[in-house]
C-alpha cells in the first residue's frame, strides 16, 4: 500500500496518474467497503473530473499543489460545498453547507482529490463510532470489532486502503483512540494549531482537525497543508505568536539527547500487552540514547471528570443551535413552535447526544454552576500544570493511548460511564491544549494494533513527530496492514 | 456522597434543554446521570480554593479584527437549508396565541 507522499511523488513524476489513483481507490472501495462501512458519502464522478484536471496540468509542465491529485477523505463535520456535511446525525442527514470549511480550502488549494465523507460517533461524541445515526463502521483488522471512535470512518478509510490520508477531529481522543485501534498514525494538534472555522462545533475549548496517515512522514507532509492562522476562527493562533514549521524538513533527524517521562502509576490501568508494548517502546528510545524519567502527574485522575462536565457544558450550548427552524430536521406536524424545538431534537438525535446535552445542560444550570462547571474549570487548570511540570523535567511524555485494544461491537453500548472512563489517556490532553499522536507499537493476541501514544508542549509539533519518525524507523508496526 | 438524579430532576433539564423525552428515556438517563454525576463528584477530592479557573489554553485574547464589510451568504443560499420557507423568511408555527394579546 503507497503512503501519501509516496503516491504525491509518484504523480507529480509521471509514474502514475491521479485518475488512475482515484480509479484504484474506488476499485477498493467497491470490494470492501460494505464491509468496512467508512464512508457516509462518495463522490467519485467529482473526483474523477478534479483528477483529469490535476493530470492535464502536470501533463503541461503547470505548477501544482503539493498534494496534487492524490485521493483524500475527511471525517463528515467539515463543512463542504458538495455533498451533505451530516456529522453522523439524523439531524443533519440532508444539510448542506453553503461554504467549504478552512481546512477543505487547504487541501483544495494542495490540489489534493477529495473521495468521500467519513463516518463518526454522532457529533464526534463517543469512542466507538456505534453512535452514528446513520451507519455502522468496523475496524479493517477485525470486522466483528469497533474501529474506535469518534473519527472512527477517517481511521477505517486509511487502515484498509480506502484513501491515501484523511482528516479527522479530536475533542479528548477521537483521532488517537481509532488510530491505536486501527494501527495507523494519528496526530491530533495542538489546540490553535489549525483553523476550526467549518468544523462543526462540539466542545468548542478541546476540538482540533488533525491528520490520520500510515507514517509519521505523512502525518508530517498533511500538517504542513492544514496548519496555520486563519482570521475567521479566533482561537487559531497567529504565526508571530506560534511560528509555523516545515514539518518535514528535521523529520529525520533524532534527537541525540532526548529525556522521556513515563508514569508507571497511570500505565498500570492499561491491559498488560498495551503495558509491554509501552515499555517495549521505551525500550527502543533506550536502544537510542534516550533517558527515561520516572515521573508523577498527581492530577491525570481527575482529567474525566473534569472533561465530561467542560465538554458537555459547551455541547450542550452548541448543539442548542439544532432547533429546527434554520436548517436540519423539523418535526413533521408541530402544534406550536416549542414543539419545533423539542420534538424535531427529540426525533433526531441520538442517545448518547441527548445524554451529554442533558449532563452539559445540568451542569450549566442554576445551582450547579458552581460546583460542576465552575469546579472543572479550576480542576483543568492543575491538570494543566501537571503537564507543564512534566515538560519542564522531560522532552515528551510517553502514554498508552486506551487502555484495551479495539472491543466488539455492542459491548459497552449499556454502559455509558464504562465508555468514558476508557478515555483515560487521551482527555488530559485536550483539557491541556497540547499536541499528541498515537503510533503503531504493537499487537495483541487477537492481531488488534496497539498504539504508543506521545505528548509535547503546546506547539511543538515539529518535535513530536521527529520523536515518533525515531521509533517507527526502527520498528515495523506501522507496515503491517490488514488482511481485507 | 451520592447525587441521585430523580426523574423529576430529569425532566425540569430536558425542558431547559429542549428535549421532549419519553418516559422510557426518562428513567433511563435519571439511573445513567446519576450513576455520571457521582462519579465527576470526585472532582471535590480536590482542594481548589486558591486555584483559577481555565476556560481555554490559548496564549491569545481579546482577539479584534478591523470591522470591514465582506461578502456573505446571499439569501438563497441562507435559505437553502431551511426545513420551512416563505419568499425571503425562515417559516415557524405562530408564537402568540390567539388570544394572548401582544
Amino acid at each position: 500500500m503507497e503512503t501519501l507522499k509516496e503516491l504525491r511523488d509518484d504523480i507529480a513524476a509521471g509514474k502514475t496518474t491521479s485518475v488512475a489513483a482515484v480509479e484504484a481507490f474506488f476499485a477498493r472501495i467497491d470490494q470492501f467497503e460494505p464491509t468496512v462501512g467508512a464512508y457516509l458519502s462518495l463522490c467519485k464522478e467529482r473526483a474523477l473530473e478534479q483528477a483529469a484536471t490535476v493530470d492535464a496540468k502536470i501533463a503541461t509542465g503547470e505548477a501544482v499543489g503539493e498534494l496534487a491529485g492524490v485521493p483524500v477523505a475527511v471525517k463528515d463535520n467539515m463543512c463542504t460545498t458538495f455533498d451533505a456535511t451530516t456529522c453522523g446525525s439524523k439531524i443533519l442527514e440532508n444539510f448542506h453547507a453553503p461554504y467549504n470549511a478552512h481546512v477543505i480550502e487547504k487541501l483544495n488549494a494542495a490540489d489534493a482529490v477529495i473521495i468521500g465523507k467519513c463516518n463518526m460517533d454522532e457529533f464526534a461524541m463517543g469512542s466507538s463510532t456505534e453512535n452514528s445515526g446513520l451507519k455502522q463502521t468496523t475496524n479493517p483488522w477485525d470486522a466483528s470489532c469497533v474501529p474506535g471512535g469518534s473519527s472512527g470512518g477517517s481511521v477505517a478509510a486509511v487502515a484498509a486502503g480506502l484513501c491515501a490520508a484523511s482528516l479527522g477531529s479530536d475533542t479528548g481522543g477521537s483521532i488517537r483512540q481509532p488510530a491505536s485501534f486501527c494501527g495507523v498514525v494519528g496526530l491530533k494538534p495542538t489546540y490553535g494549531r489549525i483553523s476550526r472555522y467549518g468544523l462543526v462545533a462540539y466542545g468548542s475549548s478541546l476540538d482540533q482537525i488533525g491528520p490520520l496517515t500510515h507514517n509519521v512522514t505523512d502525518a508530517a507532509l498533511m500538517l504542513n497543508i492544514i496548519a496555520g492562522h486563519d482570521e475567521r476562527d479566533s482561537t487559531s493562533v497567529p504565526e508571530d505568536v506560534a511560528p509555523l514549521k516545515d514539518y518535514l524538513a528535521e523529520l529525520e533527524i533524532p534527537f541525540e539527547e532526548l529525556k522521556i517521562a513515563t508514569v508507571p502509576q497511570l500505565n498500570e490501568g492499561a491491559d498488560a500487552l498495551v503495558q509491554k508494548a509501552v515499555s517495549e517502546a521505551l525500550a527502543v528510545y533506550k536502544s537510542l540514547g534516550a533517558e527515561i524519567v520516572e515521573i508523577e502527574m498527581p492530577h491525570f485522575d481527575y482529567a474525566i471528570s473534569a472533561y465530561y462536565v467542560i465538554a458537555t457544558a459547551e455541547a450542550s450550548s452548541n448543539l442548542a443551535r439544532y432547533d429546527g427552524v434554520h436548517y436540519g430536521h423539523r418535526t413533521a406536524d408541530p402544534k406550536d413552535y416549542i414543539d419545533v424545538y423539542s420534538k424535531s431534537r427529540d426525533e433526531a438525535f441520538g442517545a448518547e447526544v441527548k445524554r451529554r446535552i442533558m449532563l452539559g445542560t445540568y451542569a450549566l444550570s442554576s445551582g450547579y454552576y458552581d460546583a460542576y462547571y465552575l469546579k472543572a474549570l479550576k480542576v483543568r487548570n492543575l491538570i494543566r500544570s501537571d503537564f507543564t511540570k512534566a515538560f519542564e523535567q522531560a522532552d515528551c511524555l510517553m502514554l498508552p493511548v486506551s487502555p484495551t485494544t479495539a472491543f466488539k461491537i455492542g459491548e459497552k453500548t449499556d454502559d455509558p460511564l464504562q465508555m468514558y472512563l476508557a478515555d483515560v489517556y487521551t482527555i488530559a490532553v485536550n483539557l491541556a491544549g497540547v499536541p499528541g499522536i498515537s503510533i503503531p507499537a504493537g499487537f495483541d493476541e487477537n492481531n488488534l494494533p496497539i498504539g504508543l501514544q506521545i505528548i509535547s508542549e503546546a506547539f511543538s509539533e515539529d518535535k513530536l513527530l521527529r520523536i515518533a519518525r525515531m521509533h517507527e524507523k526502527e520498528t515495523n508496526w506501522h507496515t503491517q496492514k490488514p488482511n481485507l | 456522597m451520592t447525587t441521585k438524579i430523580d426523574e423529576a430532576q430529569v425532566r425540569r433539564v430536558a425542558l431547559l434543554g429542549r428535549l421532549e423525552l419519553s418516559d422510557e428515556e426518562v428513567a433511563q438517563f435519571s439511573g445513567q446521570l446519576s450513576d455520571i454525576v457521582t462519579y465527576i463528584e470526585k472532582l471535590n477530592e480536590l482542594d481548589t480554593d486558591n486555584v483559577e479557573p481555565l476556560a481555554h489554553c490559548l496564549p491569545v485574547h481579546n482577539v479584534l479584527r478591523e470591522d470591514v464589510p465582506k461578502p456573505s451568504l446571499t439569501n438563497d443560499q441562507a435559505l437553502a437549508n431551511a426545513p420551512a420557507r416563505e419568499n425571503e423568511y425562515f417559516k415557524m408555527p405562530k408564537v402568540l396565541g390567539d388570544n394572548s394579546g401582544a
